[in-house]
């Protein structure tokens, strides 16, 4: 059985997942920028005394799972999501959902993903990929940063569907419930409000480890990791902010550049120059990010590593602290026609 | 980033498959490329591997001078930890941080090695002596 699915790549599997599963039913206009934006994907978030894989807890998205959720109710479209106890009753519902002609989203770990190269798989429990049929004992597999589709013994997909540790899936499944048509007004309407919510995220979240604060704050504490923690594993500490900001999913640049991406394709909605002229500071922003991570790759090479080229990373993030600040800061002051 | 500017360094995710990297053309409208990998992060992934190797030796060291378990050595081969492995094998956190150790370990009942062994894919004896399975 295999259901008449598009597989389409992208860079983030939560983007892709949202935008392939909504494409499918019937929202034409959506795209992955969209989704990303819509879903107020950009964040930033250093969790101080937390570690994974023994390095600091950085993210440059938001939440798991949260882009969905957002998108779909921001377009009004009702979802179904469900988690298991009993890996038979999470096969039983998947396949009731292949019948139904439904292709599903799962939420899987990556360490027993076996199509996957070795090098990737950690256990990292958050990763998004579409079940679009089933033939003999292989399920067909749409997983958004694969150019091509691909397939999963039922054996294995049962394993990284109950992959175990944090975020652990519980066999977690979604999709939109209904087949609907989006008007371009709920378009503009979705948009305004991603905007609107994401502005939020990154300016006025209290405290100092979310958002731009988040972000000058980890400059300040990289400032410091070279007398903290000797240069080898701040080296490592480096490495890992790089991993989470250039890894498969961002598109580089930690979001930057699919923000940008977004804020031109909104445009086409809301055609105010402003939003050009925005989309451009998130790529500068982008940018900057991306010398910090040839300027981290030469400390954990160990080509360069004085105090000097600590302090030289951490402007780095000052500087793009505050070009996301006037970023935001403008978006907020852009004057939506009713 | 320029889309003639996308990095093309051969990287472990490049062998099978590309990925997408949204950039802009020379007009600074963005569009996507796929890039087969750029070095400044397989480099960074080196680090990560490097560092989990240094653990394994660490641990197989410290099994060796019996002072932890051969769990010790098997958790870090896996790349876990006790939330991890108490997760996947049932046991409670408390019970794996006494397993790892090296007296404790000795007198686990074949019931609990049994456990640990099917999850980290390997017979009692090869759990005992630390031999990992290659496959």
């Amino acid at each position: 059985m295999k259901l008449d699915f598009q597989h389409t790549q992208a860079a983030h599997c939560e983007n892709g997942v949202t935008t392939s599963l909504l494409r499918h039913h019937g929202v034409n206009q959506i795209t992955e920028p969209l989704a990303f934006g819509i879903g107020s994907g950009l964040f930033f978030i250093y969790i101080p005394f937390m570690k994974v894989n023994n390095g600091p807890a950085i993210a440059f998205r938001t939440q798991p799972g949260l882009i969905f959720k957002r998108t779909c109710r921001a377009l009004d479209i009702p979802v179904e999501r469900k988690k298991f106890r009993s890996p038979e009753e999470a096969e039983k519902v998947l396949m009731n959902c292949l019948k139904a002609g439904q292709p599903v989203g799962c939420q899987v770990g990556v360490y027993y993903l076996t199509y996957f190269p070795k090098e990737y798989r950690f256990h990292f429990n958050a990763h998004n990929l579409i079940v679009f049929g089933r033939e003999d004992d292989q399920y067909l597999i749409s997983d958004p940063v694969m150019e091509m589709a691909t397939s999963l013994s039922s054996y294995e997909l049962q394993r990284v569907r109950f992959a175990k540790g944090a975020f652990a899936p519980r066999g977690q499944l979604y999709y939109p419930k209904e087949r609907r048509a989006v008007t371009d007004d709920q378009m503009r309407k979705a948009i305004r409000s991603g905007i609107k919510h994401n502005i939020r995220y990154m300016l006025q979240v209290p405290g100092n480890i979310i958002g731009i604060r988040g972000i000058r704050y980890t400059a300040k504490k990289i400032r410091g990791w070279r007398d903290k923690l000797g240069l080898e594993k701040a080296g490592s500490y480096l490495a890992q902010l790089v991993r989470m900001q250039e890894e498969i999913g961002t598109g580089g640049g930690g979001f930057r550049f699919i923000y940008g991406a977004f804020l031109q394709e909104a445009f086409a909605y809301h055609p105010l120059d402003e939003l050009q002229e925005i989309s451009g500071q998130f790529t500068r922003s982008g940018d900057i990010w991306r010398s910090a991570a040839v300027q981290a790759a030469g400390i954990y090479k160990g080509r360069i590593g004085s105090q000097a080229d600590f302090n030289l990373m951490s402007d780095y993030l000052n500087e793009s602290a505050d070009i996301e600040k006037a970023a935001f800061t403008a978006l907020s002051k852009i004057k939506w026609p009713a | 980033m320029k889309k003639t500017e996308t990095p093309q360094d051969l990287g472990a995710l490049g062998k099978i498959t590309n990925e997408i990297c949204y950039a802009v053309d020379e007009s600074g409208k963005y569009g996507t490329v796929l890039s087969n990998g750029w070095e400044v992060k397989s480099s960074a992934l080196d680090v990560a591997w490097h560092d989990v190797e240094k653990r394994i030796e660490t641990a197989r060291q410290r099994v060796m001078d019996k002072e932890a378990s051969p769990l010790l050595f098997f958790m870090e081969l896996h790349v876990m930890d006790i939330p991890i492995v108490a997760a996947y094998t049932g046991f409670w956190k408390w019970q794996v941080k006494k397993h790892l150790k090296y007296s404790v370990f000795e007198s686990l009942p074949e019931s609990k090695l049994e456990k640990y062994a099917r999850l980290f894919e390997v017979s009692i004896p090869e759990l005992k002596t630390m031999k990992k399975n290659e496959a």
